[in-house]
């Protein structure tokens, strides 16, 4: 999550930012209003043309048409259910927006269960005076990201609060879906020996929202990571089964934090080699800038995978081949020399503990 | 990444370590005088790779650590007034006043804004005059110039409702009272780079001289860090006190100019009051005369009582080097992160955080 000042709104140039490319299936509709009203969350005529105008139109499926209080579906066998709240600002950053993410954020949660996100909620909080336009954009990169991960939005809700009782607009979305019969992805699983994999460079989407905050400039510009991994995970699944121990996206926090909880609750000791990290140039410069350590900044289109040895290099080899693992690496591995701790090996051969990041990180003076 | 990997290499790091140890004869006591020399030190496990007669203890060179209690409950005081914007750098939010931190304040209400650069609280001014914006300028030597060039800057295009709560400390002042200290333990100093690379290095000699003390201006990278020990021993085993700059890529004898022309310009040297040690005469800067509209302090009737430190926390131990983080009976105990009792362990240059973020795997570094 990332919480601001509201200075950062007043020094945020919305029009320095990269427009999505609408999507030419769906131009926006003729709306009465250029600005969301209180009206239009009153459960009134306002609602209902704004919702079946706006939201159902480019979101139809034959579950969500029916436009009941809930979905209803069968689903078979054992099954994961997540939620997640979406606050980000800026709402719009390079790589993405509020609208993918808070799509996509839910998927890969589901998908580190080890399942497909088949079903989703999504409900929206919206700020009085929230343009139309920004609106619709948001809600072309739900739909596009959506259909990109293959998931249906079968239920929702709307609603709309006071001007300065929010922040433009915060999403919720819940996802379901059924687990692949060959997954078995739970801690307790992880042993000595296993080998710690992440999927890409680290940081990207946290620095690339602080760098726009920041009004920070590079050479090349960092993009959000946020995608969507459960094509990627699956295929994994399908191919090395019960052999993937252990599956978790690195968002708030970072790859550290995860790795801290995990092994807290395994009491194993999770190594790390710094130089095995893969990290773009661009973010790791911006991160000497801001004073932040890469370990705990957040991602969005990244997962850590805790793999038997025996696949390791089979495993990372099929995630390389794959668009979302093109810079996967295998960072450490597990042992019991620290039971609980995560320890690394740092670029110039020193060890350290990888702590957990207590609150935020904050921006050093010097 | 270029000007950085260089200072990184694990190959001339190991030849650095070899060097130390080879030359090393006797126990050293090293202080680092800067923050950020600590963490680079602990984060990157050099500690670890010292031969164990090297002691390195971390000096006071943390702007959060050092700032008084009472300043912290000036700049909460100020947050709370009616139409004041406080703006300050992150790191300050989280160290406890005597009742509060600026982060408490912030929850409860007060408009308290983290940024980059004074010259954005200059910019909020000019966007709001119907707010009175106030910059936490706190920081050593390097912070000061961009201090008070956001002065110069308000000041040059009429802007009134801006000033600054200054509480600059200088780092040379604070080396003499360490070394002035009884109970002083300290051999040699690695000086703060970046401090030398706005104020030069002018200021050491007869510091070097007086308390017959080598001191090492170094930068603040793995191979800068174990360049600069290895002067410093080079030194102690020979006998010598000289004043040597290992960071010459970026410090030159005479400073930046520039930067201490607009230090002068704003500030005047005052006494100032380091939180743990108590107040050195000289060791601060305050806005001077001819600024003073731009001086909080004058600006505001600030009417807060004055406040004790909190006995449980030794940072001015731990500052003088006179006690390690460890040493502490309430470090990671009772004082954490989450619920600091004093600021060394809040900032992410101060000791104790450092220790407790990065702790050695051995525990060989606070033992």
């Amino acid at each position: 999550m990332y919480t601001q000042s509201p200075l950062y709104n007043n020094l945020y140039n919305h029009s320095m930012l990269p427009k999505i490319k609408m999507n030419l299936q769906c131009p926006m509709p003729k709306f009465d209003f250029d600005v969301i009203t209180m009206g239009h969350g009153s459960g009134g005529l306002l609602t209902h043309k704004f919702l079946q105008s706006g939201v159902f139109d480019i979101l139809k499926n034959e579950l969500l048409d029916q436009q009941h209080d809930g979905a209803i579906f069968e689903l078979n066998g054992k099954t994961a259910f997540s939620t997640d709240s979406y606050v980000i600002s800026p709402i719009f950053f390079p790589g993405g927006n509020i609208g993918d993410l808070a799509i996509n954020g839910t998927v890969n949660d589901i998908a580190m269960c080890g399942a497909e996100a088949k079903y989703m909620s999504l409900g929206f909080i919206i700020e009085e005076g929230f343009t139309m336009n920004e609106f619709w954009e948001v809600l072309v990169s739900i739909k596009n990201a959506a259909d990109k991960a293959n998931v249906k939005i079968v239920t929702g809700d709307t609603k709309v609060v006071e001007k300065g009782k929010g922040d433009k607009i915060f999403i919720n979305t819940s996802g379901i879906g059924s687990i692949h019969p060959k997954a078995n992805i739970h801690h307790n699983n992880i042993q000595k020996g296993d080998v710690i994999i992440v999927s890409g460079n680290i940081a990207n989407h946290g620095i690339a929202i602080m760098s726009l905050r920041e009004g920070l400039q590079f050479e090349t510009e960092i993009q959000s990571d946020t995608v969507n991994l459960n094509h990627t995970v699956l295929k994994l699944i399908e191919q090395f089964g019960n052999d993937i121990k252990f599956l978790r996206d690195p968002t708030r926090g970072g790859v550290a934090s995860v790795l801290n909880e995990i092994a807290e609750l395994t009491q194993l000791s999770f190594y790390l080699e710094q130089t095995f990290i893969p990290l773009n140039d661009a973010v790791e410069g911006a991160c000497e800038m801001l004073g932040l350590d890469p370990l705990y900044v957040a991602n969005e289109g990244l997962f850590l995978a805790v793999v038997k040895k025996e696949i390791a290099t089979a495993f990372l080899a099929q995630l390389k081949a794959d668009e979302n693992g093109l810079n996967a690496a295998i960072i450490g591995e597990v042992n019991d020399t620290h039971p609980g701790k995560v320890v690394m090996k740092s670029r110039v051969g020193g060890k350290r503990i990888v702590n957990y990041l207590t609150g935020e990180q904050l921006p050093r003076i010097c | 990444m270029k000007f950085l990997s260089e200072y990184r290499d694990p190959e001339m790091v190991i030849q650095y370590v070899k060097e130390i140890k080879a030359i090393t004869t006797k126990p050293w006591t090293l202080m680092e005088i800067c923050g950020g020399q600590t963490h680079s030190l602990v984060k990157n496990g050099i500690l670890d790779m010292l031969p164990k007669f090297i002691t390195m203890v971390h000096g006071p060179g943390c702007p959060v650590c050092v700032t008084s209690v009472n300043v912290i409950d000036e700049a909460i005081y100020l947050s709370e007034q009616p139409n004041v914007i406080l703006c300050s750098f992150g790191d300050m939010l989280r160290v406890p006043g005597s009742k509060k931190s600026l982060l408490e304040a912030k929850a409860s209400g007060a408009d308290i804004r983290i940024l980059y650069s004074p010259l954005e609280a200059v910019e909020l001014a000019k966007s709001h005059p119907e707010k009175q914006v106030v910059f936490f300028a706190v920081g050593f030597e390097t912070t000061a110039p961009a201090n008070a060039l956001s002065v110069v800057h308000a000041a040059k295009q009429g802007i009134k409702n801006y000033s600054i709560l200054a509480s600059h400390v200088l780092v040379p002042p604070a080396m003499e009272a360490i070394l002035g200290d009884d109970e002083n333990k300290i051999d040699a100093f690695l000086a703060a780079g970046h401090v030398c690379t706005i104020m030069g290095i002018d200021e050491y000699y007869p510091i070097a001289e007086k308390y017959k003390c080598p001191i090492v201006v170094t930068g603040f990278e793995p191979v800068d860090l174990l360049q600069g020990i290895l002067m410093a021993v080079q030194q102690l085993e020979k006998g010598v006190y000289k004043v040597e700059n290992q960071y010459a890529r970026s410090v030159q004898r005479e400073g930046n100019a520039m930067a201490k022309d607009t230090i002068h310009k704003v500030f005047t040297i005052s006494d100032r009051v380091w939180r743990g040690i108590g107040n050195i005469p000289q060791s601060g800067y305050e806005v001077n005369e001819q600024y003073k509209l731009y001086n909080a302090r004058l600006k505001f009737n600030i009417n807060i009582p004055f406040a004790e430190e909190n006995k449980e926390c030794i940072s001015g131990d731990i500052m003088k080097g006179l006690k390690k983080p460890k040493q502490c009976p309430n470090f990671g105990t009772k004082c954490k992160p989450e619920h600091p009792l004093g600021a060394p362990m809040v900032s992410s240059e101060g000791a104790c955080a450092a220790y407790y973020h990065y702790a050695s795997v051995d525990d060989v570094l606070i033992d």
